[in-house]
């Protein structure tokens, strides 16, 4: 005899609802384990990605083409042909591929005041190409951001303005290196301070136009670096293999191969977000296991007796199958609109500046912003409601396997 | 009244037999929950343990001595007088060997083929080794010799940078304490490797003797270093803030103090991962308030038989608690154990993930984690877990306490 699979799911149903609480239990823990695996996640992407953003933002780009050797040793010496230079680089650079770049000088240098020296690193940049591409024209807090390659102010950090004591509108000296070894000084006046989530940004780098620097530095048309981004920066290697086919004798490298401990965290983080879903489904599953074996065990005469008007035993395994499921949907219904009001209130970020100075020094910023991928939850979903069937064909298993005369003369279990 | 509870537990304990497979479902997710949080507070431990001890050990020390305001602006002139004896004085009221002093400066730094600002640390070689690894990782050539020769020790990639080695010379210009200009030339007799990027990258020591006449310290310096276990911090703080003047120009600075980015990296994962914690220990009392649920309802019957017989609803609700504590006991002591050999094994065979290794550069562990072993790995999860099994107990047992005799007897 063939049951329609309607009335098995109507069945099912039913059964469900006999012993409410339990189901209700059920439902909320299946619902709090999602819960916990989307919020989770979003807050650890979210942590992430911020990371990854102020990376690239820190004038990393999703590549970088440098001179052989610079990366070694950061040097006036180690210059590669600017884009102007380079025909074919300056076609690739317009392409709708890239949504930004621009070239730097980026040398050693030290900074005095009348109070204080300390090294730093001297980055000659083009304002008008920077922005959309790093952090600095959207940082400035007093004073203007640089106007042209030919800028005779300098940007600085606010703490490196802090530990030099003086102030916007001051002059400081710079001393650096020239190509023949001859240390380049000059003075400049201060023209704006910027300010970063990280301290150790502010204190490294100070900006100037880079004509001037080039000047400063007796440089030919050389530039030390050229930074470009792309559209995603989880995909960066096929733009890099077509800038490498044209950057000649530079190195090109992506940000992955820049900052190997992003590029690993990005795994790790993949990595812990699939162990999460695994741990979180574990737990859950010994209370589906047990909810589910209770609710075959007290209906034990009562199977045996649909058994021995007819009902096949791949019917009765099916019931159960459609009872858990009914479950794992509403479970799962409900956790997503629990993860979905909870992240509601904090989609425009979490402010945890309590924690700031220890995140800095992991590389983030003070605003957590989580961040919902649909990937995520599909998969969190997805492991809930496979391996939940999966674990409900034991007692499933057991609720057909009972033979009919035993099942409807046994009282107790 | 011994007696009763006597009966009430057994009782109990017969009870939650009943349903063997149940019960050991149920005390199988405790120990899960267990071992997990037993494993994750263990490693948490061990690596905070790593994190700290590694991050002191290069050139922090335990806690520092330095002049008010100094660790925020680090101006030449912030310095100690007569730093050597109020070393001295220190290590006499500690009992201990590990006090170094140091100088700070900064010059430019020229090899003839280049020119680098670089940190100049000045050092007492004698006792430097005692609060640094730096004397320990010279990878080319030997460290400082004697508190008042010529002599440089250069980090990796500064001397990478200056493309100098061992033998080649140095020129040091900058300005001393007193504003004056500070210039000397000496030779490089060594080369070290820290593994900290900032130190190799931008550091240089000099015996502190020969520091002070370049950069006219007198017998002034910026740092008193203080080493020792971590375990003795607090008599150590306290043998050292005797020595210190009362006018309270001189600080005496814990690590938290000097690293506070450290410090506060470790609470910033330690909350995190209590959220996780949290999400785990609710499940598993989710499943632990079913099976007492189950187990209080299937019973209706039998509950009313009891009160009919004259057994008051406190009895029952004593049971009812007793049968969740065993059932919580249990999972906590088998949870223990188990969570207990699984970090045992991990602490004698290490434990490591992939990536771990660039994490490790960055945070100065090593790549391969060894859990801590001790009771506050042990306890608190398992607790938490025994915790909140007998907080899922209460539903049930409020559920039943308007249960009347009648009533229940006719439920089936």
């Amino acid at each position: 005899m063939k049951t329609p699979f309607s009335m098995l799911v109507t069945v099912a149903w039913r059964n469900l609802w006999r012993n409410h609480r339990r189901s209700l239990i059920m439902l909320a823990a299946i619902a709090i384990g999602l819960w916990g695996m989307i919020w989770m996640t979003a807050l650890m992407r979210g942590m992430v990605d911020q990371m990854i953003d102020d990376a690239i933002s820190t004038l990393s780009g999703h590549i970088q083409i440098h001179a052989p050797g610079y990366l070694d040793d950061p040097s006036v010496e180690h210059t590669i042909a600017a884009v102007a230079d380079n025909p074919e680089l300056d076609k690739l650079l317009h392409s709708p591929e890239v949504t930004a770049w621009s070239q730097r000088i980026r040398v050693p240098a030290v900074i005095r005041s009348e109070r204080d020296v300390y090294g730093i690193t001297l980055v000659g940049i083009d304002p008008q190409r920077e922005r959309g591409l790093s952090f600095i024209a959207d940082s400035v807090v007093s004073g203007h951001y640089l106007e042209s390659v030919n800028d005779q102010h300098v940007l600085l950090g606010r703490k490196l303005v802090e530990q030099l004591e003086t102030k916007l509108g001051r002059r400081i000296v710079i001393l650096s290196q020239d190509p023949d070894n001859n240390i380049a000084e000059r003075g400049f006046r201060i023209g704006g301070i910027y300010d970063t989530d990280l301290q150790a940004t502010e204190t490294t780098y100070v900006f100037a136009g880079i004509e001037t620097v080039r000047r400063m530095l007796k440089m030919g048309s050389g530039v030390s670096e050229i930074s470009l981004l792309g559209h995603d920066y989880r995909n960066v290697d096929g733009l890099a293999a077509e800038v490498r086919a044209v950057a000649g004798t530079a190195e090109t490298s992506t940000w992955l191969q820049l900052d190997p401990y992003m590029a690993s965290m990005l795994d790790v983080m993949d990595g812990f977000i699939i162990v999460w879903f695994c741990i979180i489904f574990l737990a859950l599953s010994f209370g589906l296991i047990n909810t589910l074996l209770m609710a075959v065990f007290e209906r034990t005469r009562e199977i045996g007796l649909i058994q021995a008007l007819g009902m096949p035993p791949g019917n009765i395994l099916l019931m159960v199958l459609v009872e858990s499921s009914i479950m794992l949907l509403i479970g799962l219904l409900a956790g997503n609109l629990l993860s979905w009001l909870t992240l509601l209130p904090i989609r425009d970020g979490i402010d945890i500046s309590a924690v700031a100075q220890g995140l800095e020094w992991a590389g983030m910023s003070s605003i957590l912003l989580p961040a919902v991928k649909t990937s995520d939850v599909l998969l969190a979903n997805g492991i809930v409601l496979v391996l939940g069937v999966l674990a409900s064909l034991f007692p499933a298993w057991r609720a057909s396997r009972k033979v009919p005369v035993e099942a409807i003369t046994r009282i107790w279990q | 009244m011994i007696s009763i509870s006597n009966t009430t537990a057994t009782l109990a304990w017969r009870n939650l037999w009943r349903h063997s497979r149940r019960t050991l479902l149920t005390i199988a997710a405790m120990v899960f929950a267990d071992t997990l949080l037993v494993f994750m507070l263990g490693l948490q431990f061990g690596q905070y343990r790593m994190m700290i001890d590694n991050s002191l050990r290069v050139f922090t020390g335990q806690m520092q001595v330095q002049a008010r305001g100094y660790l925020d602006e680090p101006h030449m002139f912030r310095s100690i007088p007569a730093a050597d004896k109020l070393a001295t004085s220190i290590r006499n009221n500690t009992r201990l060997d590990a006090v170094a002093v140091r100088g700070y400066g900064f010059a430019l730094v020229s090899s003839g083929a280049r020119t680098i600002g670089a940190q100049i640390s000045g050092v007492d070689p004698q006792h430097e080794p005692l609060v640094s690894s730096i004397p320990g990782l010279v990878k080319q050539g030997r460290y400082l010799q004697g508190s008042n020769s010529n002599e440089l020790v250069v980090g990796s990639t500064l001397a990478r940078n200056l493309k100098v080695s061992p033998g080649d010379e140095l020129t040091l210009l900058g300005s001393g304490r007193d504003g004056s200009i500070a210039a000397t030339v000496a030779p490089v007799v060594g080369i070290f490797e820290s593994g900290n990027r900032d130190l190799d990258r931008q550091m240089l020591s000099m015996p502190l003797d020969t520091f002070r006449e370049v950069f006219s310290m007198g017998d002034h310096a910026h740092s008193i270093i203080i080493g020792g276990e971590r375990s003795q911090a607090d008599s150590i703080a306290a043998g050292a803030r005797a020595a210190l003047p009362a006018d309270g120009e001189l600080v005496l600075l814990s690590w938290e103090k000097l690293l506070p980015g450290l410090k506060q990296a470790i609470q910033a994962d330690f909350t995190s991962a209590w959220f996780m914690y949290l999400v785990l220990i609710v499940l598993v009392a989710f499943g632990v308030l079913n099976t007492m649920l189950m187990s209080v309802l299937e019973r209706t019957h039998e509950f009313g038989i009891l009160l009919a017989l004259g057994v008051r609803h406190g009895r029952l609700g004593r049971m009812i608690i007793t049968e969740s504590a065993v059932l919580a006991a249990i999972g906590l002591l088998l949870g223990m154990l188990a969570g207990g050999m699984v970090i045992w094994y991990f602490r004698v065979h290490g434990f490591t993930y992939p990536g771990m290794e660039a994490m490790g550069e960055r945070f100065n562990i090593p790549s391969v984690l060894h859990p801590e072993v001790s009771l506050r790995s042990l306890l608190p999860g398992p607790l938490a877990v025994f915790i909140a099994t007998l907080l899922a107990s209460l539903y049930p047992i409020w559920h039943m306490r308007k249960l009347r005799p009648i009533e229940a007897l006719q439920t089936i």
